[in-house]
């Protein structure tokens, strides 16, 4: 918003922040002076809209943390847009209207520092590794990563730029096995929802992914897993609309809340 | 003489700014396309591997496409510009559908119809072990789908402005359905023919949202341009850029000389 | 037919056309007795929105009869009380259309030779005889030429030929010679006779204009409305013709009424002094040339003398054209032709006249100078 004011100047730019970061504290302050305030730690209350920009395998699970941090926060939105982790970058890099951004991984998140775009740092907050998801009841009867290269068995990665597909090459380096699969999706959403459409029989997907189709999809771990964890790293953006809801929504998510919530869901503890 | 010698009343400004601003929405892009270009790297990124094979598939695939909407359409055009039946309407509503259906919402479509355990991919699959999905067949299915309304309103358009009445004399000559239409209306709609099949060419080119949807995304196989593009633009925006001015130039070359060849005045 | 299209022998030979043609929409009716014989030429002559197109589309197999027959060469076509239809592409004949309709992405030679490859004859052969065809109508250099290079004469020739390369046992031509220029028409009609002449199957052509019917044709079917009111040779229907638009086509003065000896009274109550007997109901004809015209009443043999009006003057080749309009009988003075009347005068007559549009003048014409003849409706 503040570019949209002053689109050259540096200090006004500035300015501009601060009295809106003023503005926003000020009507903070006096909302926080009427309602009670909440149990659960939180940094400052924050009101307005947070728009966080999510890779796609914390869908479910970052939107529930959506809804606890509005409930701690009255007067807080939290919205959402989950996508491939690079999808997200190449966005946010090119100016998409972002608060927050959460990756699937350390690369991802450096694309988008190296260009300037974090406002503090990235820590990582969750872990993720990969397992062999496959139908319910595992029809093709499928153990290990080396079963995905038999004939006959249509497997789905993610595309290598896809944090998810860059893990899965790394684990089948790992294990010596030659998979050719037979797409290579965007996003590993899109490779779970192939599977879950029964048009492949396995695909490689994050432990929390299987855990959101646990209905659907069985998941099998493999060993090799363990030498291709992904980091998920969190960070408010230096162009925010929103920068106080952005670091209370950042803060939700390191806090210890929000670590039972994504233990919940699969997600290792960094 | 510095006064314009020309009859009629000239152009009013009313209509070329417009028109101007119009031309310029539509070029800027591609200016902008050429001048980002990393030219000094352009050889080599020409060359990379996968840029080649993209290139391939999706002349190949979209010129297949093109083939089959011609073979399907143009009857489908005909029925729906000569033949009188009940619910024609609806038929010439249907058929023009892909056209306002996002081109995702049809790749979806394709697979519940055609994938491994779709209404008629279950039975393909089954009786002669075909599977579309994650085919390059299943690239051209795509890209045929969204593809066809062009080519069957181009002929349908220029069937119903044929003159009927050299139909007619035919056959007075003794000609049949089947030669009336080989050798008096086929020729007769030829130019709009043509134009339909060129539109027809360059939707399937493009498409892209059908495609990664039903056909997934596996180089050589069924990475097509637009998908190549899009991935690369996700680690590398130069090497997007390369990869969107190599279909750019090759597209308008094969157009121009389309249209000089089959396009010109008989 | 094909089998006999493709052993080269004229199939025309001895096929006749017999039909009667009964076709009723769009509160339009149709209903015309047709009989040609091998060889002979027939015209279909008539106003426009007469029919004549209705009754060739229906020999055609262009348009269905709703009720009558269509035979030709014995064989059955169209017969609506047994539901025998024949299609046009299963009927022998050739159609010469009023714009020719040439393909245009065929050359004149693969025009011509269309016909005789969709009745199964080879390529090469058709190609021969098309070939054959265009050196008959005088276009054999032409042949490689497009329709849109070929003049409005040489399409028709085109067009000509293409139809008779079927050898079809019914040509039917849509005024053939409409969409030439006058110079062009001259020539066309000539050599059109000449092809017609040489064709051995029967011929219909439709037209509006009566010099091509005249030229052309062995017989002329006058058509109004739907029906034929006359059929004869180009001479009967000249020297008697049975309606005003006869009349008016051939340029004569026509009137009808009820005769008794060597007087036939009008409607309007003119007698008339004719020539020749006639009783009952009869037809008057006299041609404008047999009209003087008069400043005041003439003395004299002419017992037909008629006070007029003048209605309009117009040139007619060397001489000049009347046309008069009839007055109301007032006071005991006998009344003018309250049908009209066109008299011939020499420029010189017209010019002592000084005819101007409402002058009075006396028409008389001899009785001898008319034709009387009964109006009993002839075949």
């Amino acid at each position: 918003m503040s570019r949209a004011i002053c689109p050259q100047w540096t200090v006004c730019r500035s300015v501009v922040r601060a009295a809106a970061l003023f503005a926003v504290l000020g009507l903070a302050m006096g909302g926080c002076a009427a309602t009670k305030r909440p149990a659960e730690a939180s940094a400052t209350a924050a009101t307005g809209t947070v728009t966080v920009f999510a890779a796609s395998s914390l869908t479910e699970v970052f939107t529930q943390l959506g809804r606890d941090a509005e409930a701690v926060n009255p007067g807080l939105t939290v919205r959402f847009s989950f996508a491939g982790s690079s999808t997200l970058a190449q966005q946010i890099n090119a100016g998409a209207p972002a608060d927050v951004f959460a990756s699937a991984s350390p690369a991802t998140m450096k694309q988008v520092t190296d260009a300037g775009g974090r406002a503090g740092s990235a820590t990582v907050f969750a872990r993720n590794h990969l397992v062999i998801a496959v139908p319910r009841g595992n029809p093709k009867r499928l153990a290990g990563l080396a079963d995905l290269a038999r004939p006959g068995v249509k497997v789905a990665l993610c595309a290598e730029q896809v944090p998810c597909g860059a893990a899965a090459k790394t684990a089948l380096t790992a294990a010596g096995v030659a998979l050719t699969p037979v797409t290579l999706e965007s996003d590993v959403r899109a490779a779970l929802t192939k599977l879950r459409l029964g048009e492949v029989d396995a695909a490689l997907v994050y432990r929390t992914d299987a855990s959101a189709a646990s209905g659907e999809v069985d998941a099998i771990e493999f060993a090799e897993s363990a030498k291709a964890v992904n980091d998920y790293l969190v960070v408010a953006l230096a162009r925010a609309a929103n920068p106080a809801g952005a670091r209370v929504f950042v803060a939700y998510v390191r806090s210890d809340a929000a670590r039972a919530v994504l233990a919940r869901a699969g997600f290792q503890s960094p | 003489m510095s006064t314009r010698r020309t009859p009629g009343s000239g152009a009013p400004p009313a209509l070329l700014v417009p028109a101007g601003v119009g031309l310029l929405f539509l070029v800027l892009p591609l200016a902008g396309l050429l001048v980002r270009t990393p030219w000094a790297t352009l050889p080599q990124r020409l060359g990379a591997p996968g840029v080649l094979p993209a290139l391939r598939l999706s002349l190949f695939t979209a010129t297949a496409a093109t083939v089959v909407c011609m073979a399907l359409g143009v009857p489908l055009a005909w029925l729906l510009a000569r033949a009188r039946f009940p619910g024609r309407r609806l038929v010439r509503a249907l058929v023009t559908l892909p056209l306002v259906l996002p081109p995702v919402v049809g790749g979806v479509a394709l697979l519940l119809v055609f994938g491994r355990r779709g209404l008629v991919g279950s039975w393909l699959d089954a009786t002669f072990g075909v599977s579309l999905p994650f085919s390059t067949a299943g690239v051209v299915a795509a890209e045929a789908f969204v593809a066809m309304p062009f080519l069957i309103l181009a002929v349908e358009g220029a069937l119903r402005g044929a003159d009927p009445r050299y139909e007619e004399a035919a056959a007075t000559l003794g000609a049949g359905g089947w030669t009336v239409f080989r050798r008096v209306t086929l020729p007769m709609i030829r130019p709009g023919l043509t134009a339909g099949a060129v539109l027809c060419w360059a939707r399937a080119l493009g498409e892209f949202g059908a495609t990664i949807t039903f056909a997934g995304n596996f180089p050589g196989r069924t990475q097509t341009m637009p998908l190549a593009v899009y991935l690369a633009f996700e680690s590398d925006p130069q090497a997007a850029i390369v990869l969107s001015l190599l279909l750019l130039t090759v597209s308008v070359l094969i157009l121009t000389v389309l249209r000089g060849r089959w396009v010109g005045q008989p | 037919m094909s089998a006999e299209l493709q052993s080269g022998e004229p199939a025309g030979a001895a096929t006749a056309l017999d039909a009667q043609l009964v076709v009723a929409r769009n509160g339009f009716s149709l209903d015309l007795a047709l009989s040609v014989g091998a060889g002979e030429v027939v015209a279909l002559l008539g106003p426009n929105g007469a029919g004549k197109t209705t009754a060739l589309r229906a020999l055609a197999g262009l348009l269905p009869l709703t009720d009558g027959y269509i035979r030709l060469g014995g064989r059955l076509l169209d017969d609506p009380a047994s539901g025998v239809w024949q299609p046009a592409r299963r009927r022998a004949i050739g159609v010469v259309f009023q714009e020719y309709l040439l393909f245009g992405q065929l050359s004149a030679l693969e025009n011509v030779a269309f016909g005789p490859r969709c009745h199964g004859v080879g390529r090469a052969q058709a190609r021969q005889r098309a070939q054959v065809w265009l050196d008959r109508v005088g276009l054999g250099g032409q042949a490689g030429a497009r329709p849109h290079q070929l003049s409005g004469g040489q399409a028709q020739r085109v067009a000509l030929a293409r139809a008779l390369a079927v050898e079809p046992g019914l040509l039917l031509l849509d005024e053939p010679l409409a969409a030439l220029d006058a110079r062009t028409r001259l020539e066309v009609r000539a050599e059109l006779r000449r092809h017609l002449a040489g064709h051995c199957g029967a011929t219909v052509l439709v037209t509006h204009d009566p010099l091509d019917a005249m030229v052309l044709a062995d017989r002329i079917v006058i058509v109004e409305q739907g029906r034929a009111v006359q059929t004869g040779d180009a001479a009967a229907i000249t020297r008697h013709p049975r309606t005003e638009y006869v009349a008016r086509l051939v340029g004569l003065n026509l009137y009808r009424g009820r005769g008794s000896g060597h007087t036939v009274t009008l409607p309007d109550g003119v007698a008339l002094s004719v020539a020749d007997p006639v009783e009952g109901e009869a037809f008057v004809a006299f041609a404008p040339a047999a009209v003087a015209l008069h400043r005041s009443r003439p003395d004299g043999s002419p017992r037909n003398t008629w006070p007029m009006t003048v209605d309009g003057v117009d040139r007619h080749g060397d001489h000049v054209r009347v046309q008069l309009r009839g007055g109301v009988a007032a006071g005991g003075l006998p009344a003018g032709l309250s049908g009209g009347l066109a008299a011939d005068v020499t420029t010189a007559a017209a010019a002592e006249l000084g005819l101007s549009p409402g002058q009075p003048l006396w028409a008389a014409v001899k009785a001898t100078e008319t034709r009387a003849y009964p109006a009993t409706i002839q075949r």
